[in-house]
């Protein structure tokens, strides 16, 4: 047990990062996109431009979870105390 | 599971060992250097379909740059067009079975990061001169010297850490999927990785076109100034 702990908190803390992680991207880009939608009916003429920037905005708040992911796998792969 | 952030050397040349991304980089850097010296050969003033392609893309970068910088685009055409097409088809040579993206490994991801941080000191210093280009750290006022030193290091290694997870991601994600439930079941993941492959190739030219934009400054347009700048994350 006292052994492989080290690795039994490192899956845990794997799993509770990317957890807590998507948590508030997933916030963020709903907000994004209910603002988009809100453009989008009041100015359609608009929609274009409106979708091609909440397509950009959405990958960088997306990019907050890929970063917790990225800790994830460092943790799960790449860590310095297993 | 395979480790993502490993990678196996495929042969040695002499000492130096060549990993399978190396091979794709070449590839690729092959194929977009041949597809340009195949269609810039023969221009003519009346178009056939390759050249037409071609002037779409390149009208098309031109715009977005011109959008970004307020500036003439020419100089810094070459650079982010070149980025913006090698990133592009990096993500989306998984397209060709068998082959992984190099993006996908965190190495390629560093290098072009790199090359868009020397760019961004190298366009800084002639459009500005040294001294210039060193005053810009200490605006608006000295004490924000430290900070704009560690942007400058923060916003590359996030360039690097945005590429590198949203590719390795869903080459993750759809090797996981392909473990557990089988053939075909990943194609709707793949397709969503063709998009999100597309979008951070986008993203990450116009993150570069935004940094060497900051550093050379604004000219034509001094309203521009009061945007906000995108790389605030």
């Amino acid at each position: 047990m006292t052994d492989n702990l080290v690795e039994i908190v490192s899956i845990l803390a794997a799993a509770l990062a990317v957890g807590m992680g998507a948590i508030g991207p997933a916030l963020g880009e709903g907000r994004a996109v209910a603002a988009a939608m809100d453009a989008i009916a009041r100015q359609p003429e608009a929609a274009g431009t409106i979708s091609r920037t909440l397509f950009v905005g959405l990958a960088m708040i997306e990019t907050m979870a890929i970063y917790t992911l990225v800790i994830a796998l460092l943790v799960l792969f790449a860590n310095p105390f297993v | 599971m395979e480790n993502p952030l490993s990678i196996e050397p495929l042969f040695h040349l002499g000492p130096v060992p060549v990993t399978a991304p190396v091979v794709v980089t070449w590839v690729i850097m092959a194929v977009l250097a041949a597809l340009a010296w195949a269609t810039t050969r023969r221009l003519t003033l009346r178009p056939g379909k390759a050249q037409t392609v071609l002037e779409l893309m390149v009208t098309t970068i031109d715009a977005q740059i011109a959008d970004t910088m307020r500036r003439d685009p020419a100089p810094f055409r070459a650079l982010i067009g070149t980025i913006f097409l090698f990133v592009l088809a990096a993500n989306w040579s998984s397209l060709i079975p068998g082959v992984e993206p190099p993006t996908a490994h965190v190495e390629t991801d560093a290098a072009l990061a790199l090359i868009v941080f020397a760019a961004t000191i190298a366009y800084g210093i002639r459009a500005r001169g040294m001294g210039g280009y060193l005053a810009t750290f200490a605006e608006p006022s000295w004490v924000m010297i430290p900070l704009n030193v560690i942007e400058q290091i923060t916003r590359t290694f996030s360039l690097i850490v945005r590429l590198f997870g949203n590719v390795m991601s869903g080459v993750f994600v759809v090797s996981i999927v392909l473990s557990l439930a089988g053939l075909l079941v990943p194609i709707p993941l793949m397709a969503l990785d063709l998009l999100t492959g597309a979008v951070q190739a986008y993203i990450f030219a116009v993150l570069a076109t935004v940094f060497i934009g900051a550093a050379v400054g604004e000219t034509r347009d001094p309203a521009a100034n009061d945007r906000k700048d995108p790389s605030d994350d």
